[in-house]
């Protein structure tokens, strides 16, 4: 045994430490209330109600004295992407730490005001109070207490014994809104004077714009401006039934080049393995002795594009004053895209202003940057008016980045006992993120478009340590003797791809418990009791452990029914998840149920975790059974729900959830989680009903006939 | 423009407008009525469901003319913080919703099926909304809460 490292400094949590001035986080007005103004976003997941629950338990302050201010480049603290699951670890912890030195704070004020010692004060809804009735409260002292300094290390945090709110499931503060129908989404807020654009994009992929007629749409009634910038062009209109008719006779006056060509959407892997790309290896593990391999095994997996298609379309407001514009979006990331706004229009920062307002669900990156700078760009031409601008159904299901396909090789080789001695896992994809705000280009569309356009930008991958793109969940937590692990990432980028929850995580999950199920069926082994006996972590196994226990592994057989396991830990580094699916069918799978344990350290919003959990599962399931981007080789031609369709109430499984209660351990974030190893776990349960294994999602009728016969 | 008269939860509305154009584009522009969601425009998704009588329509595939004398009802219409619906306390209950955009036409949807149906069951509701889709996975949460309106309903 080495003598343990002497333990660091206390270090700030990331997000205070790169936001460290206390006020940018904290305010109390004077009217009892506190504000918190966190970086991060609500997208549907109901982060802003956990945040409140952090902050008035800190604080010792009622729930409903929390006032949550939206993130705007104005004032919020500069956090970066609202993504990969790490809002409760970024933003809770930081406004964790911050309310506990602020609680300090303030305990010091008081104490000199009272005369009574920090130790002989309690806090008590905000009121602070000593021996002999002596109190004051956090407003009373806010006037000659300032916040504007600067985070330091040395507060502690309340211990978990001691939080009232935490792991208590309080009701989410902006379901009230939305059932009431007041005005919370960025589509249903109307600024004054406000006009309406719409853009004009090509059904061709990448179709360049050879002409536009303009002077049908000039006639409609009620429109105010033409704009065209190369191939960038749109409307705008007095009213949004005006601006969409203007579009209309545009469109038609429109002639375009024919465009660029697209892969074939049947031969994705050898597309994908043809084309130049950077190759990486992600991990190595080199075997602590000899081994004897007596055979090998190799399988490949694949995964098609995958659409975010939130139900509703992407939507942004802009106006112009002068040579500065304020924007309205739900965005994931403020001030990055703030960052690209300022490279397309060569402005300074300064002269923007992005503020945050909520839309539909968000699923990772989708066209929410896109169309802000549409109507930046339209908003121009808009004589100082505010401009709102909606993409169709159409574009944002062919127009927006989508979840990158995936080509995945596994081999092990086996001992003469059938045991896996080595494991070489090889993964071609386009990049997995091509996000604004952080890059010497924009990553925006209309960049692309303009008369002076910028390059398209190829996605690329985030590093391992920030848990990888088209690599992420690659690394096997198995324990097996070595292992190598390498990422082929596309240089070329024929469909446009970024982060769409879990990045690769779902197709390496899926091939690496495929794969895994395979070799435990041709040993005759239990797959839960397989994956036991190759784990060393505790978590993992308690996961797996209470799925199974939950599902009552394994249910006996009966015909047309099959149960399959999935495990993973999302990034190796954020939530266990467990799930066992139940399926039946035959020629068409139905998914009965899911049942998933789910361990994500302190869950701060229990029933919060627990609606993640259940909407990634159900998802996920729609991902499986149902859904693959379509395109000819000219254009994607899945540009309705007609055509990419998604699961359906009639055919959504019963989900069940087991939280697994961990107080002490750092909260990690529930949102991407399930996905994964619910595919895994419904591909294995087609093979126990079917004993057919289908390799290549989606698992529809035709991929299940043709896996039954993989020669036609 | 010719003119065009229903009641909009209610009240007497006289709307003057093309009578092809969507009610989903009346109530959302001049009517300014934003509770209604546009999803897809095509009837393909149910985010801009409203009562038309006692049936659940998509307001972005029902022309202005169609509703002419009829009782319309829209999420607006449908209940408030103050004097909510059952099923809009049922939601709240349940919190079934994560990003909630397409619940102002799940809601209309529920509230025609609860109309012709007081006590489905789940069977029932998930056919009700078989025509809404969801994205964000509130499905089964969904259909809980509008059992347990159903529940609260049935209480004389």
């Amino acid at each position: 045994m080495t003598n343990p490292a002497p333990s660091p400094a206390p270090a700030l949590p990331v997000s205070l430490a790169a936001n460290p001035v206390l006020s940018s986080w904290i305010r109390f007005s004077s009217e009892g209330q506190v504000t918190v103004s966190p970086g991060k976003v609500e997208i549907g997941q109901g982060i802003v109600t956990t945040l409140a629950q952090i902050a008035a338990d800190e604080l010792d302050v009622d729930f409903s004295r929390v006032q949550m201010v939206r993130a705007s480049t104005v004032a919020s603290p500069n956090e970066g992407v609202t993504s990969g699951s790490l809002s409760v670890q970024q933003s809770g912890r930081a406004i964790r730490q911050a309310c506990a030195e602020i609680r300090q704070i303030f305990l010091a004020a008081a104490s000199d005001q009272l005369g009574v010692g920090i130790d002989a004060l309690e806090i008590r809804d905000g009121t602070i109070s000593g021996p002999g009735n002596v109190s004051t409260s956090y407003w009373e002292l806010a006037d000659k207490v300032s916040l504007d300094r600067a985070a330091t290390p040395g507060a502690v945090p309340k211990p978990s014994s001691e939080r009232a709110l935490a792991g208590n499931s309080v009701q989410r503060l902006d379901i009230p809104d939305k059932v009431f129908a007041q005005p919370r989404f960025i589509h249903d807020q109307a600024l004054p004077g406000m006009l309406h654009g719409r853009v004009l994009r090509p059904e061709l992929s990448g179709a360049k714009l050879a002409d536009l007629k303009q002077d049908g749409a000039r006639a409609v009634a009620g429109l105010v401006a033409i704009v065209r910038d190369g191939n960038f062009s749109g409307v705008v209109s007095e009213t949004e039934a005006g601006a969409e008719a203007a579009l209309n006779v545009l469109r038609k006056g429109a002639t375009w080049s024919s465009g660029e060509t697209l892969p074939d959407e049947n031969r994705l892997a050898e597309f994908l393995k043809a084309q130049p790309v950077e190759s990486s290896v992600v991990d190595e593990k080199v075997a602590a002795g000899a081994v004897e391999k007596k055979r090998t095994m190799r399988r490949q997996y694949t995964r098609p594009y995958v659409a975010h298609a939130s139900i509703a379309p992407s939507c942004a407001m802009a106006q112009w004053n002068g040579d500065r514009v304020r924007v309205w979006t739900h965005s994931q990331g403020v001030y990055l895209l703030r960052a690209d706004l300022a490279l397309v229009l060569k402005l300074p920062v300064e002269n923007i202003t992005v503020e945050h307002m909520e839309g539909a669900g968000c699923y990772g990156h989708n066209a929410a940057d896109d169309v802000a700078l549409d109507a930046v760009l339209l908003a121009k031409a808009a004589g100082g008016r505010p401009v709102r601008v909606q993409w169709s159904r159409a574009d944002e299901m062919s127009h927006a980045p989508f979840g990158a396909a995936m080509a995945i090789e596994i081999e092990a080789d086996l001992d003469a006992q059938g045991e896996i001695v080595d494991w070489r896992h090889s993964i071609w994809s386009n990049g997995h993120a091509a996000r604004p705000g952080r890059a010497a280009q924009p990553a925006l569309l209309a960049g692309t478009e303009l008369a002076n356009p910028f390059p398209r930008m190829i996605s690329t991958n985030p590093p391992q340590a920030n848990g990888g793109g088209g690599d992420r969940n690659s690394i096997p937590l198995y324990d097996f003797p070595s292992w190598q692990i390498e990422s082929h990432r596309l240089k070329t980028m024929p469909v446009r791809t970024s982060a769409l929850r879990t990045l690769g995580a779902q197709g390496n999950v899926f091939a690496i418990e495929s794969f895994l199920d395979e070799i435990a069926a041709e040993r005759g082994e239990d797959p839960v009791a397989f994956r036991l006996r190759h784990l060393r972590d505790e978590r993992a196994k308690d996961v797996i452990r209470a799925a199974a226990r939950r599902a009552n592994w394994k249910p006996e057989k009966r015909a047309g029914t099959g149960y399959g396991i999935g495990f993973a830990r999302y990034k190796n580094t954020g939530a266990y998840c467990a799930v066992v699916a139940e399926v039946e069918g035959a020629e068409d799978i139905r998914v009965r149920r899911l049942t998933l344990a789910v361990d994500v350290g302190e869950a701060i919003n229990p029933d919060g975790v627990i609606n993640q959990i259940e909407g990634g599962a159900i998802q996920a399931t729609s991902w499986v059974l149902k859904e693959r981007v379509r395109f000819d080789d000219r254009r994607i031609t899945s540009t309705s729900w007609s055509e990419y369709p998604i699961l359906r109430f009639s055919e959504v499984p019963e989900v069940a959830v087991e939280l697994i209660q961990r107080p002490d351990s750092d909260p990690v974030g529930a949102g991407e989680a399930a996905h994964a190893p619910v595919t895994a776990a419904i591909a294995n349960a087609v093979f126990d009903a079917l004993e057919i294994r289908v390799r290549d999602l989606p698992i529809t009728r035709e991929r299940l006939i043709a896996a039954m016969d993989p020669g036609a | 423009m010719p003119r065009i008269q229903f009641r909009l939860n209610g009240v007497e509305t006289t709307v003057d407008a093309d009578p092809d154009r969507s009610l989903l584009s009346i109530l959302r522009g001049p009517l300014g009525m934003t509770g209604t969601h546009f999803g897809c425009g095509a009837n393909e998704c149910g985010a801009c469901n409203v009562m038309v009588g006692d049936r659940a329509l998509a307001a972005c595939d029902t022309p202005l003319w169609s509703v002419a004398d009829k009782d319309v009802t829209t999420i607006e219409g449908l209940g408030s913080a103050e004097n909510p619906h059952p099923l809009q306390r049922a939601f709240i209950g349940e919190q079934a919703l994560q990003c909630g955009y397409c619940i102002p036409g799940i809601l209309m949807s529920a509230a025609a099926l609860l109309k012709q149906n007081p006590r489905p069951t789940a069977d029932d509701v998930k056919a009700a909304l078989d025509r809404n889709l969801c994205r964000c996975g509130s499905h089964n949460r969904i259909v809980r809460a509008v059992l347990r309106a159903a529940d609260e309903m049935a209480i004389p």
